[in-house]
């Protein structure tokens, strides 16, 4: 695996996350690993113990962590949000858009590719978890607030 | 119709540029083809047996006269003069060169059209009715939900990785004719105390296993249906199965773990979703509902028409439809020609109905699932004139819901899934049901032809449907009977043994022989076949 590529303010954790399993046993970790399928809800009711959720994404087009990702934020987890595997510049935009805020690909990316491709879209049609207000927002700016 | 604000345009310039840059990737080898054919999918660019095919997004199936103009333009810059429209109110080319894909956006782009997610395992292109917004028995002009819905699922984060593709239709009439029910979200727009708000059907679709989608919720009131929506999709997100693509899609996922159960899960992701705040706000819904107010109708026009042309009364009678304004007439143009590819259009012609739109049908036309082109705001007067410019092009069969209204997917061909070609055995009947003089008796009779298991066209939903399938390294046809895709949503049976390729257009001779025969009263063919079940017919076909 890579360098952690992290767009966090502070420091990435270092510490080696565990298995779900494990991490909801008798483990003291801070850090967990959440494989496609595992059921990320599982961890709702620890999250003020927990400093990195690491996403597993063993093949790009495995759509599900988005959905793990999303899901954390959405119930207020703040710390580090990592997605590590299969993790591609393309798919950079849909993972920040969902909460993700550091990545371990498998692949090291071009800095300066990364940096056009979190650049490119000005606006977004959707609300979501990285506090960036939809168009619809926008076009109604004033009479209502999102 | 719809007009892009800056925030819109400036989304769709954004992609053009992305996918400029991604061509780019690919074209010096730093993207392998593995890496790159998600993307350009989602830009809606395949790889098929002979080119690439470019699959432009026509949301909801409503076009103004510029931007028809455009679809011309680009059949003729970029294509051999000809485009394709599709069961899905989209519009295909099949000579599409990777280098000059970019500057096709461009220009698309430069008439708010895009080809964003017209493929690729996300929500696809969002569809609709043809007559929405001119059909009389409509609760509301569905179009404003499907562009709310548009503008959702675009660039939709945790939805662009799903298991499956993923398509949604909006209706609003009892009357469906989007197949509202084939599609894996269906949502029928209905008015219950003075609120408007939408059934909503999961699961449904065609391929393989085809279903019906069941209905998972009564009613959700309108500026709740994005968050509806996104609940639907979380659960099937997380939980569709992705371990094999051909039980992939949600249908499957409904079926497997029951219709109830499915519900219950969406109500708990539903009641989580409600609390942050996802639904633009009415005012957002009134702003796009405001685009589609009906235009500025003339009144005080004649219902009068002059049917002394025998051949234009044959394609009024066939093709023209009651409009909710007086004086006004929505007219179909087939894109059925006996001996043509269905769907095709030339250059010229695309450019000729541009023409007409703009001239006669207030700058707008719809494109149908059953691949034709719609003129939806015809004044009655001009009924004659458009007609005989239609008939100069070769745009006036007048066959629409006939036996020769085939809907066919490019099959063998084309494309490199089918196992079967599919535009030659529609020429076939289509030559055929002329020939013998039948197709005006027999009547409405919705005959679909899929090249092969996937089922792009729709042969399940068929009255008569046409299955391609490979046996022992020939081409052989099976035959299903008794499908719809209407409000009385059905799938076909197939009847036994397959055909070869003169041998089903015998057996649909047969078919519709013992339906002439048998009929009563005003049945239709589907009727019949109902009333009477299989045994006769596979009786006559096979007997």
């Amino acid at each position: 695996m890579g360098d952690v590529l992290s767009f966090r303010s502070g420091v990435t954790v270092t510490e080696t996350p565990v298995a779900l399993a494990d991490f909801l046993g008798a483990s003291n970790a801070t850090a967990v690993r959440i494989e496609p399928g595992e059921d990320v809800r599982a961890l709702l009711s620890s999250l003020d113990r927990i400093a990195l959720v690491e996403v597993a994404f063993p093949a790009f087009g495995d759509g599900r962590g988005y959905s793990a990702a999303r899901i954390l934020r959405e119930s207020g987890y703040a710390g580090e949000l990592r997605a590590a595997g299969d993790i591609g510049v393309d798919q950079l935009i849909a993972y920040t858009r969902c909460g993700f805020d550091s990545f371990a690909p498998d692949s090291p990316l071009d800095r300066a590719l990364v940096e056009t491709t979190l650049n490119r879209f000005a606006d977004v049609y959707q609300k979501t978890v990285d506090g960036r207000r939809p168009v619809w927002a926008k076009r109604h700016e004033g009479t209502i607030h999102a | 119709m719809y007009i892009y604000d800056k925030f819109d345009q400036s989304l769709v310039d954004a992609r053009v540029e992305e996918f400029r840059d991604q061509a780019a990737r690919r074209l010096a080898g730093t993207l392998t083809e593995e890496q790159f054919r998600p993307l350009r999918l989602m830009n809606g660019l395949y790889l098929q047996l002979h080119a690439y095919m470019l699959r432009v997004a026509i949301p909801y199936g409503t076009l103004s006269g510029k931007q028809m103009r455009m679809l011309g333009h680009i059949a003729s810059k970029y294509d051999k003069d000809y485009g394709h429209f599709t069961t899905r109110q989209n519009i295909q080319y099949n000579w599409i060169k990777l280098e000059e894909c970019a500057d096709l956006l461009a220009d698309l782009a430069s008439v708010e059209m895009h080809a964003i997610q017209t493929s690729g395992n996300c929500i696809r292109n969002i569809s609709s009715d043809q007559y929405a917004g001119v059909s009389a028995d409509e609760v509301a002009d569905p179009r404003p939900w499907a562009e709310l819905l548009r503008q959702w699922s675009s660039f939709h984060p945790e939805f662009t990785y799903l298991p499956r593709k993923f398509k949604i239709a909006v209706i609003a009439s009892k009357e469906d004719r989007a197949a509202m029910r084939l599609h894996d979200i269906g949502l029928e727009l209905v008015e219950r105390d003075g609120r408007i708000g939408a059934r909503v059907f999961v699961g449904g679709g065609m391929g393989r296993t085809p279903m019906v989608a069941p209905e998972i919720r009564d009613f959700i009131a309108e500026d709740e249906i994005i968050s509806y929506v996104e609940a639907a999709l979380r659960v099937y997100n997380r939980y569709g199965r992705r371990d094999n693509k051909y039980k992939a899609r949600i249908k499957i996922l409904v079926h497997e773990m029951g219709a109830d159960e499915y519900r219950r899960q969406v109500e708990e992701e539903f009641a989580h979703m409600k609390t942050l705040g996802l639904d633009p706000p009415i005012a957002e819904l009134n702003r796009i509902r405001a685009h589609f107010a009906d235009p500025a109708y003339e009144t005080g026009l004649s219902d009068d028409i002059d049917r002394s042309d025998p051949d234009f009364a044959l394609w009024m009678d066939q093709n023209v439809a009651p409009h909710k304004q007086p004086g006004y007439a929505i007219a179909t143009i087939s894109l059925k020609p006996v001996g043509g590819i269905p769907g095709d259009a030339s250059s010229a012609q695309i450019e000729l109905m541009a023409d007409l739109a703009t001239r006669y049908s207030m700058d707008e036309l719809r494109v149908t699932h059953a691949q034709n082109i719609v003129l939806p705001y015809v004044k009655k007067v001009d009924l004659y004139a458009v007609w005989q410019e239609l008939n100069g092009a070769g745009l006036a069969p007048a066959n629409l819901d006939l036996i020769t209204d085939i809907i066919a997917c490019p099959g063998l061909d084309y494309c490199s899934l089918a196992n079967a070609r599919s535009i030659p055995v529609a020429q076939k009947i289509a030559r055929r049901f002329t020939d013998n003089g039948k197709e005006k008796a027999i009547g409405e009779l919705k005959l679909k032809i899929s090249g092969c298991i996937n089922a792009c066209g729709h042969h399940h939903a068929g009255h008569i449907g046409i299955l391609g399938v490979d046996r022992k390294g020939t081409e052989n046809y099976q035959l299903l009977l008794g499908g719809s895709g209407a409000e009385d949503a059905s799938l076909g049976t197939i009847t036994g043994p397959g055909f070869d390729e003169d041998g089903i257009v015998d057996a649909i001779e047969k078919v519709t022989d013992l339906y002439l025969a048998q009929r009563e009263g005003g049945e239709r063919f589907l009727d019949t076949y109902r009333r009477l079940g299989m045994a006769p017919f596979k009786e006559v076909i096979y007997g």
